[in-house]
């Protein structure tokens, strides 16, 4: 009744190809837009911004990343907390050997960095598929992290290994370092995935996202209708490790402020932004969001509802989250193989016929 | 959905305990694969402070509260419970060299001081650059060159042509004493090494050979949970000699040791405070704690080395507070007199005697310069017969000459890479 195409004439290709041609989902688009930018900042705290928001808008950006790989170009990446790995150490050795270059060129020129080191390890994706990719891409994860480790010029040769943020500054608003708002990192953060998201999504439905789609639908008929295979895996490489460069950019500079490449970038990232995007669904721009939110969310969550409503001991409630993650990862992989994004459409599709379903 | 769960978080945060108590806030992790070391700790900091609020009835007559939040000694989630704990905190006290370094930064922001007691950074040490952070009474580095000492007393105070190998978990916690030992081995002449452990560390089959490949004649060892128990179970089977196995005071407890059985009679390690359960405060502690049900734990650990570790560092904690109750002259303290106390803190051998620890570790003094103690370290040995270990050495003081210097150098880039200026002048 209320959601549905009826009455909302097109009069143009372009409004006929617009990104939400229904209306009420444009609402609710800008109205969630105008939510995110006009009224999260004036109420976030501390806690709101570093537990649930900047991880899950950071996740998000991974997220769509590996959704651009995985997802509309079937090629199946392990390597995604080497390629974060890439990103932040990009993101720190620019930081401190020009320090007074503004940040963002500095997090996009992390994501340069990251796709040039990604589109490096998709070399092998012209020679091997599926399961021998993956493991392909687990070389890749397992050596970014191990070089890291070792060599370190990285790491500015800090005791450690660790990298530390220092403070900069955007418009004269602190973004990285301790003296940096919540807000301001919030901001700094979603304006990053506002922009990102819109390219992602208009890179899918152009002539790229054909591309890839092709080559995972089948490659060699994509080869026969003239996709180029290696265009077309490279360029989905490419644009991937930008954004999961940037994201590691982001987690470390914004979000974290200090990191090793062991602790914060191990291979359980690259499951953990993995499931993100199963869950979330597989080619949906829309499924790399809400797969980030459903694992960043639901630990926290469960957390306070357990430790701090229940008084459960600490101990207890971590084994549950494991337990509750682990048991809905599987039951979304059995129910909902196609993930979030599928029941999101099923429930649109349910909404349109409503109150008059066949 | 998110906004209803955004609501949701508030109000359980605005409902949290009111903050009319001193917090004592803990970061503990009670799960994962370094829980063996993280759970004995919890419980021996939770029940000292448990014991001084039955006891004496809390601190200078406040009583205390303990909230504590599960970080699985993963550094996001100790983001997380840092950001959730951190309203009114007196002390942190992460239990893991990653989480410190990652709120190092934020300490001075939010006026909560940190103490990572033998761990974190070492560079702390130096108070004119840290105002925030301390980590009395002693650090890797000074353990490293009394672990190195002992050696030199062994060979009659020459290691020259000797081969030392650093087996070291792979990240900021097992890289930190490798800057020294290099200082070392130049200074004493002998060859040095590393092998690195990924984490978790329960495959070190690569590193154990290569260690039987290149007969070493010291394996200094800084690991950490699951880690421990099986590079003792390693050093075995591959019949190292357990006597020139050394580890740090983390890879020093009952639970690294009993599980390689009598292969791990002889394993030595690194104690900064004295070992076994033979002082007056555990009786306290069984009596006003564990036998009325108020054991943060399963109450079975009292007395082995990580509880009593968790109790020193709840004692020091605590003392530092009285030391700030008594500067400020009010009992009720913040973030900023909690550092004044902890920066003025001086613990005499009296003292320990006072609170049921005599001997228990050495008397130092904190001031506005030194924010690392005086670093004394003792060497304990394993014996698997009587499961217990005990101290073989006396507390040695650490090479002074070498740490310190490197500690001027770490904590000055520290300074030049975020515009610091040295206080103390």
């Amino acid at each position: 009744m209320i959601y549905r195409e009826a009455g909302d004439f097109k009069t143009s290709y372009q409004s006929d190809a617009q990104t939400f041609p229904i209306k009420l989902d444009r609402i609710g688009y800008f109205i969630t837009l105008f939510v995110a930018v006009l009224v999260v900042p004036f109420v976030i705290n501390d806690y709101m911004a570093n537990a649930i928001l900047m991880p899950f808008l950071i996740y998000a950006i991974a997220a769509l990343g590996l959704n651009i790989l995985t997802g509309y170009c079937g090629q199946v990446s392990l390597g995604t907390g080497g390629f974060m790995a890439v990103g932040a150490f990009a993101c720190y050795k620019l930081m401190t050997a020009f320090p007074d270059v503004s940040i963002l060129i500095h997090v996009l020129l992390s994501g340069v960095v990251t796709a040039i080191v990604g589109v490096l390890f998709g070399l092998p994706s012209l020679r091997i598929k599926g399961f021998y990719l993956a493991v392909a891409t687990l070389a890749a994860q397992f050596f970014l992290v191990w070089l890291f480790n070792k060599v370190p010029w990285f790491y500015n040769n800090s005791a450690s290994g660790m990298i530390n943020a220092p403070e900069r500054t955007v418009f004269g608003f602190a973004v990285t370092g301790p003296g940096a708002s919540a807000a301001a990192q919030y901001l700094i953060c979603l304006a990053f995935v506002i922009v990102l998201a819109l390219i992602a999504r208009n890179l899918t439905r152009g002539a790229f996202g054909r591309r890839w789609m092709a080559i995972r639908d089948m490659d060699i008929a994509a080869e026969i209708i003239g996709v180029n295979p290696l265009k077309a895996k490279l360029t989905a490489f490419a644009v991937s490790s930008f954004y999961i460069g940037i994201a590691g950019a982001l987690f470390f500079a914004v979000y974290l402020g200090a990191a090793e490449a062991g602790d914060a970038f191990g291979i359980t990232k690259s499951f953990l932004v993995l499931f993100m995007v199963i869950i979330g669904g597989l080619g949906s721009i829309f499924g790399s969001f809400a797969g980030a939110a459903f694992l960043v969310v639901l630990p926290v969550v469960l957390k306070v509802v357990g430790a701090d409503w229940m008084g459960w001991p600490d101990d207890l409630v971590a084994h549950l989250q494991l337990i509750i993650v682990g048991a809905l990862i599987m039951a979304f992989l059995i129910l909902e193989p196609h993930g979030l994004a599928q029941l999101w459409r099923v429930t649109k599709e349910k909404l349109r016929l409503w109150p008059f379903p066949h | 959905m998110k906004k209803f769960l955004a609501t949701a978080l508030a109000t359980a945060l605005l409902a949290g305990p009111v903050a009319a108590e001193l917090k004592f806030p803990s970061l503990d992790y009670r799960t994962g694969p370094f829980a063996a070391g993280g759970i004995p700790f919890a419980d021996g900091y939770s029940d000292y402070l448990t014991l001084l609020n039955e006891r004496d009835g809390g601190i200078g007559g406040e009583l205390i509260s303990n909230p504590t939040c599960e970080t699985a000694y993963n550094t996001e989630k100790g983001v997380e419970c840092y950001e959730a704990l951190k309203e009114d905190a007196l002390v942190f006290q992460p239990l893991s060299t990653g989480i410190t370094y990652q709120i190092i930064p934020k300490a001075s922001v939010d006026q909560i001081p940190i103490h990572s007691m033998g761990y974190g950074r070492t560079s702390a040490a130096n108070g004119k650059v840290f105002e925030w952070v301390f980590n009395y009474p002693t650090n890797y580095w000074n353990g490293a060159s009394i672990g190195v000492k002992h050696m030199l007393d062994l060979n009659g105070g020459d290691l020259n042509g000797k081969k030392v190998v650093l087996l070291h978990f792979n990240g900021a916690y097992g890289k930190e004493p490798i800057p020294t030992l290099e200082a070392l081995s130049a200074k004493h002449g002998f060859e040095f090494s590393t092998l690195p452990i990924d984490f978790p560390g329960q495959e070190q089959k690569s590193q154990w050979l290569k260690i039987r490949r290149d007969k070493p004649d010291y394996v200094l060892f800084w690991g950490w949970g699951v880690m421990n128990q099986v590079a003792v179970q390693e050093a075995a089977n591959i019949r190292f000699p357990m006597e020139n196995f050394i580890g740090i005071w983390w890879s020093g407890s009952e639970n690294d040791v009993l599980p390689a059985g009598e292969g791990a009679n002889g394993y030595k390690a690194l104690q900064f405070h004295n070992v076994g359960s033979d002082y007056p405060v555990f009786d306290d502690i069984q009596k006003y704690v564990v036998d009325a049900g108020k054991a943060a734990g399963a109450g079975d650990q009292v007395g082995t080395v990580l509880y009593n570790r968790g109790v020193y560092a709840a004692m020091l904690a605590a003392e530092a507070a009285l030391t700030a109750q008594k500067i400020h002259g009010t009992s009720k303290i913040t973030g900023a007199m909690m550092r004044d106390g902890m920066e003025a803190l001086e613990i005499t051998e009296e003292r320990m005697a006072e609170l049921g620890l005599p001997n228990f570790g050495p008397a130092f003094s904190i001031s506005c310069e030194n924010h690392g103690g005086r670093g004394p370290a003792a060497i304990s040995q394993w014996d698997a017969s009587s499961k217990s270990w005990s101290l073989v050495t006396d507390f040695v003081d650490p090479d002074e000459e070498v740490v310190n210097a490197l500690i001027e150098a770490d904590s000055a880039a520290f300074a030049a890479e975020n515009n610091i200026a040295e206080r103390c002048n």
